[in-house]
């Protein structure tokens, strides 16, 4: 296979610039995720611990086989959105294998708000299921949560996609024989109490996990009755008495080997992937990404420089490398896995969506996962392209992106702006998975883009009424709206409300991109059927 | 060469182990056949399976196999063995079996019966010693036991002097006397003593000698009456009379005392028309006077530290001997070349009183060998230490141009070795010759008694930090093992890797850690090779580390190199011999038990057969309280936990509804609480 020489000259002033830029960015993003790994920081974690429990990331690295790979999803939810500290939205949701079975991990972290389950806690615990079920991954919730933070409640139980939907997906997926377990390991209260009643095997700490749909306080407001929350809903209620829950454990460590125990009687097998080879590390370093990437994301770069750092070997067959050249598309591998690669290198234009649409419908006939690396300003505009019909040949792209069965994971890796978002496989599209370097941008437009619109309006309806607007003026007036672009365009922004799965180090894109992959293949892929396409 | 005038085909070892090996590999190079011997316990044992031929000759206790002269001399008529070699131990020094090979018509490779039994007995030795003017120790052993006598003779032999009892043994029933006025109160006491532990209160005296060295001399002598003397060796480490380090030459000798004991001992061979090789055993005194102890008339476990300073195969020279050849070289020709020093491996415990230690070894790896590193061994990884044989293991055996030389190599080889399964003294040996006495050659057969403390120091402490060691060790091995898998498998599978990795922060590994009783939790943040550790509560530390070829090289303030070996289990370093294993730990649940507290009361409704307890019984946890008819079935009723009976309910005949407690039990206090 053609192996793609990188341009990048180690050492040199632009590599500098560049590498150096994408380091602070990096490490800010380390230090923002150690924070929140913190959970509800050292006091929280410290009276947790004197109960005798585990802290909740202690608990999924037990759960796990050891050292296996933990690719977490959505660590910086609830990022800055609530006006208080709700690290990671209160729960921990990711990958991680368990007796060599890859299972989705959702833990309640009760050091954050007593595990209570803010609007976004909600949504990355519906995220976690859903990324289980596109993937079949059997489920392991470790729950030990107060259940709906009770002032918001109209934003966490009422809606299709609230607090019920938790258990509407347990059902699903029960039937789909994913399989979903639950480790009771503190309170499991009111609705919460269905996600170990709905599992398919539960397990339950003594004096530790509790199980009712009512707390005590409740029972004695509601009928009077005095009772213990052991007495209630404890352990050896439910393993000898009511039968909620099917074993017993007595602490946290024994209700983990418990949990991993279920696990070794799932009796799945890892299907064997087609194409599949033995990985070749890419010829460039992982950290030479940051020298290939330019802060401003208005300096175009040659996309084949990011790819050669993440496929195997730096091994990449491009799909019709003449024609369409905005679009890079090609086949390749990472970590052995083949996959077809749809990549930015410039504006779309209708002969790229052309090529996109035809190597997107190559994959989803041939079984190829996808990868979009997205960095993307949007469709060409102006009279000559609208004349020759780039809005249908734009839609050849975006459906054959949003009807193709294939696996499709989605790196935004510089901008994501307006249509190109859709046609590149934007959250909407439903990609298997979504990441975004800490150096992207996401926004229907650019934000100078957007203040000159609103400036050309204003300026418009002022002068209509015969009055002047000097430049100063308009500057002034394109600042906020610059300003609250570029706040609400940021990945943490971004990531904080779950438009992605997580901001990474793209220096890690190989591995996460991997692992990702990996995982999407415990589901089988199903056939594509097209819509139509306008021709 | 001289010509022979008996015909050595084949060779059959009456004996097992190392020597069993030793011999073979002699014999081999001579291009001749070996026939061993093996007994139940033997059967896939080295020495088994490097001989031309094998026979089995019975179950595994000694007397029932290896010290069998019947089945022996069967099997070397039927193998067709021209010759029987003894080895050491066994039959070697048995006249009965020399002189049933002679009749045999087998040549026994050794001294005659005859010489065999004249040194056989300690007492008459001696009269032949002072026959032939070897030194003796002062002393008397004389029948008259007259207090005013022995005083006499105690006066006359001087003082230091030790009085034993004649029929004493074991450190039992000795005196030391410094002065003559204190010798009739330790004469009584020893008496008693001999009395009351022997049933005899005979005594004997002897010259005591504060520092004795045991010094021995190789002898060879041929069937034509020649006898040459081999140089010496001093065997003064010693504990509990065995010996553990020998060395040859003995430091610190004369060349003209070598000469003195060396013609003396060729001497008091002569003295008993000797044939082959045997050794003369001195007590070497501080001021250079030696002293006859005895004679052992076979090879020695020792010989290999002569074969090196010598350059000459000793058991070749027992071959050539029993051929009726003559000795291959004279006295002027044999030389002395550098040093060497001879460490025995033993399966023991040297800190529990030297308990043998017996089991399966799961782990042997003997030190790389080169001309100046040799190891006598008769086992192999996976062989059984039984308690049917003597625990010895292995022989390490180094030269040097020095003895300094030879002792860093014996060290370094120490260092190498790696045994598990059974305990060892291979640190304890390393300790030894670690010791400043032990290079200054300040020897006598008390060294290890004085040295207990500057032995004892040198225990190897463990520290958070080898914990640390260990986890960095297991994880490469682990990514070492993964990443083989990954490139052999085109099916293999990125979340194989236990590498640790996580999104967007350093890998991380975990492991918790046994070793011994101490259990740590060690959490490893790591980039390539090179780890922040932190133990337990400790706090983090960083380190660099790299395994290679069964070395873990550690690198922070210091660079430390420990060899180890990976196995199911976990791993364990070798510390200057020492075994240090740390083993993957889980905490077990699988066995607790839930207490029930569910049992007092009807499972159903049913109807009351039997009540076996009453108000204010007290019963243990199990017992029977009382039986319950339900579903045409019995039920019965047993007591949850120690109790005593507060009340019963019901009553034989009653019917009970489902739930209802039948009978009341208070939990009877832990006894220490």
């Amino acid at each position: 296979m053609p192996v793609i020489k990188s341009r990048a000259i180690t050492g040199s002033e632009e590599y500098e610039k560049n590498r150096s830029a994408m380091q602070a960015l990096v490490d800010n993003l380390y230090e923002v995720v150690a924070k929140v790994r913190l959970g509800g920081g050292l006091n929280a974690q410290k009276k947790h611990l004197s109960r005798g429990k585990m802290l909740p990331r202690d608990r999924v690295l037990n759960l796990l086989d050891p050292g296996s790979p933990f690719l977490e999803l959505g660590t910086l939810a609830a990022h800055e959105v609530y006006g208080e500290d709700v690290p990671a939205a209160g729960i921990i949701t990711g990958i991680g294998r368990i007796h060599g079975i890859e299972c989705m991990i959702v833990a309640n972290d009760p050091t954050v708000k007593g595990g209570s389950y803010y609007p976004l806690t909600v949504k990355k615990h519906l995220r976690a299921q859903t990324v289980a079920e596109q993937n079949h991954l059997p489920c392991v919730y470790l729950v030990d949560s107060g259940g709906a933070n009770l002032p918001r409640q109209d934003e966490v139980f009422p809606d299709r996609e609230h607090f019920g939907r938790i258990f509407f997906n347990q059902a699903r997926m029960s039937a789909m024989n994913i399989p979903q377990i639950a480790v009771v390991m503190g309170s499991c209260t009111a609705g919460g109490a269905y996600v170990p009643a709905m599992s398919d095997e539960s397990i339950i700490v003594r004096e530790q996990g509790t199980i009712f749909l009512a707390g005590p306080p409740l029972v004695k407001a509601a009928t009077g009755e005095d009772v213990t929350a052991e007495a209630l809903g404890g352990a050896d209620v439910h393993c000898r008495i009511s039968g909620v829950s099917d074993h017993y454990a007595e602490n946290d460590e024994h209700a983990l080997q418990l949990a991993r125990q279920c696990v070794s009687h799932l009796n799945r097998m890892h299907p064997s992937v087609a194409g599949k080879r033995i990985p070749i590390a890419p010829l460039y370093a992982p950290e030479s990404i940051y020298g290939v990437i330019p802060p401003d994301l208005k300096t175009p770069f040659d996309v084949r420089e990011a790819i050669a750092r993440i496929v195997d070997g730096s091994e990449l067959d491009e799909f019709k490398a003449l024609y369409g050249t905005t679009l890079i598309c090609g086949f390749a591998h990472i970590l052995g896995y083949p996959v077809g690669i749809v990549a930015n290198n410039g504006i779309l234009f209708s002969e790229s969506a052309q090529k996109g649409a035809h190597f997107i419908e190559l994959c989803a006939q041939r079984k190829i996962p996808l990868l979009f690396l997205q960095n993307i300003t949007g469709f060409m505009v102006g009279q000559k392209y609208e004349n020759e019909g780039i809005a249908k040949h734009g839609a050849k792209m975006v459906t054959a992106v949003a009807t193709a069965n294939v696996p499709k994971l989605t790196v935004i890796i510089g901008g994501s702006f307006g249509a190109g978002n859709y046609g590149m496989c934007g959250r909407a599209y439903d990609p298997r998975f979504m990441f975004m370097w800490p150096n992207a941008r996401i926004s229907v437009m650019g934000g100078e883009q957007a203040a000159g619109v609103l400036a050309q309006l204003k300026r418009h309806n002022i002068e209509s009424k015969g009055h002047s607007w000097s430049a100063d003026e308009e500057a002034e007036f394109k600042r906020p709206v610059i300003k609250t672009y570029d706040h609400q365009g940021h990945p943490y922004y971004a990531s904080a409300r779950l438009w992605d799965d997580g901001v990474i180090d793209p220096a890690q894109t190989r591995e996460v991109v991997g692992l990702a992959l990996s995982a999407t293949h415990n589901a089988p892929i199903e056939d594509t059927r097209f819509g139509v396409f306008r021709m | 060469m001289t010509s022979s005038n008996r015909a050595i085909h084949k060779v059959l070892i009456a004996n097992r182990g190392e020597i069993a090996c030793r011999v073979i590999r002699t014999l081999r190079t001579m291009g001749i056949r070996s026939v061993a011997v093996y007994s139940e316990a033997d059967r896939s044992a080295p020495h088994v399976q490097q001989a031309d031929e094998a026979w089995f000759i019975g179950p595994a206790p000694a007397s029932e196999s290896y010290l069998k002269m019947d089945t022996l001399l069967a099997v070397a008529k039927e193998s067709g063995a021209d010759a029987i070699h003894p080895g050491y131990g066994f039959l070697s020094e048995n006249p009965q079996f020399a002189a049933a090979c002679e009749t045999a018509g087998i040549k026994f490779i050794g001294p005659s019966s005859r010489s065999i039994s004249a040194m056989g007995s300690k007492s008459a030795a001696k009269l032949i010693m002072e026959k032939a003017a070897v030194p003796l120790i002062p002393g008397y052993h004389g029948d008259n036991q007259g207090d005013a006598f022995l005083h006499q003779q105690a006066d006359r032999i001087g003082y230091p002097l030790l009085i034993k009892a004649a029929f004493g043994g074991g450190g039992k029933g000795m005196r030391v006397v410094e002065a003559s006025e204190h010798f009739l109160e330790a004469l009584q006491s020893c008496r008693r003593e001999g009395q009351a532990s022997f049933g005899n209160p005979t005594v004997l005296l002897e010259k005591y000698l504060t520092q004795p060295r045991h010094v021995e001399i190789q002898v060879f002598c041929d069937q034509h009456g020649n006898g040459v003397y081999l140089h010496e060796r001093d065997c003064s480490i010693q504990r509990r009379h065995q010996k553990i380090i020998e060395e040859a030459p003995a430091p610190g000798l004369s060349s003209e005392t070598r000469k003195a004991m060396g013609e003396a001992a060729v001497a008091a061979a002569r003295a008993i028309d000797y044939e082959g090789a045997g050794t003369i055993e001195f007590l070497y005194d501080v001021d250079g006077r030696f002293y006859f102890m005895e004679m052992n008339t076979r090879l020695q476990v020792e010989h290999p530290v002569t074969e090196y300073i010598t350059r000459q195969d000793l058991v070749e020279w027992q071959i050539r001997v029993a051929r009726g050849e003559t000795l291959p070289l004279a006295q002027a020709e044999i030389p002395l070349y550098g040093h060497a020093i001879e460490a025995r491996i033993c399966a023991e415990s040297p800190d529990l009183e030297f308990r043998p230690s017996i089991g399966l070894l799961t782990h042997f790896r003997t030190p790389n060998t080169h001309p100046d590193v040799r190891v006598d061994t008769g086992i192999e990884g996976g062989s059984e230490i039984s308690m049917y044989y003597d625990p010895m293991v292995a022989k390490l055996i180094v030269h040097g141009a020095t003895r300094e030389q030879a002792i860093d190599r014996l060290l370094v080889a120490l260092e190498q070795f790696q045994v598990l399964g059974v305990e060892t003294n291979i640190n304890y040996l390393h300790r030894i010759l670690s010791l400043p006495a032990f290079r200054n050659a300040d020897l006598s057969t008390h060294f290890l008694q004085k040295e207990q403390s500057g032995i004892h120091d040198r225990l190897i402490q463990i520290t958070p930090a080898y914990f640390a060691w260990a986890a960095a060790a297991l994880l490469q091995s682990e990514q070492t093992r993964s990443h083989a898998t990954q490139q052999q498998a085109a099916q293999s599978s990125p979340w194989q890797n236990a590498d640790g990795w996580q999104l967007n922060g350093a890998q991380q590994r975990r492991y918790t850690l046994k070793c011994g009783e101490q259990i740590e939790t060690v959490t490893l943040t790591y980039r390539a090779e090179h780890y922040t550790a932190s133990v337990g509560d400790e706090a983090a530390f960083s380190f660099d580390a790299r395994t290679q070829g069964g070395l873990l090289r550690v690198g922070g303030q210091k660079t430390i190199t420990l060899p180890f070996h990976l196995d199911a289990k976990g791993i364990t370093f070798f510390l200057s011999g020492k075994p240090l294993s740390f083993s993957r730990y889980q905490a077990d649940y699988s066995n607790t038990e839930h207490a029930d507290a569910g049992q007092l009361q009807a499972s159903m409704p049913g109807r009351i057969v039997s009540v076996l307890v009453s108000n204010g019984d007290q019963v243990e946890a199990g017992q029977t309280l009382l039986i319950m008819e339900a579903m045409k079935m019995e039920h019965t009723l047993r007591a949850p936990f120690d109790g005593i009976v507060t009340a019963v309910h019901y009553k034989v005949g009653d019917a009970v509804p489902e739930g209802a407690e039948l009978v009341a039990l208070e939990e009877l206090a832990e006894p220490n609480s």
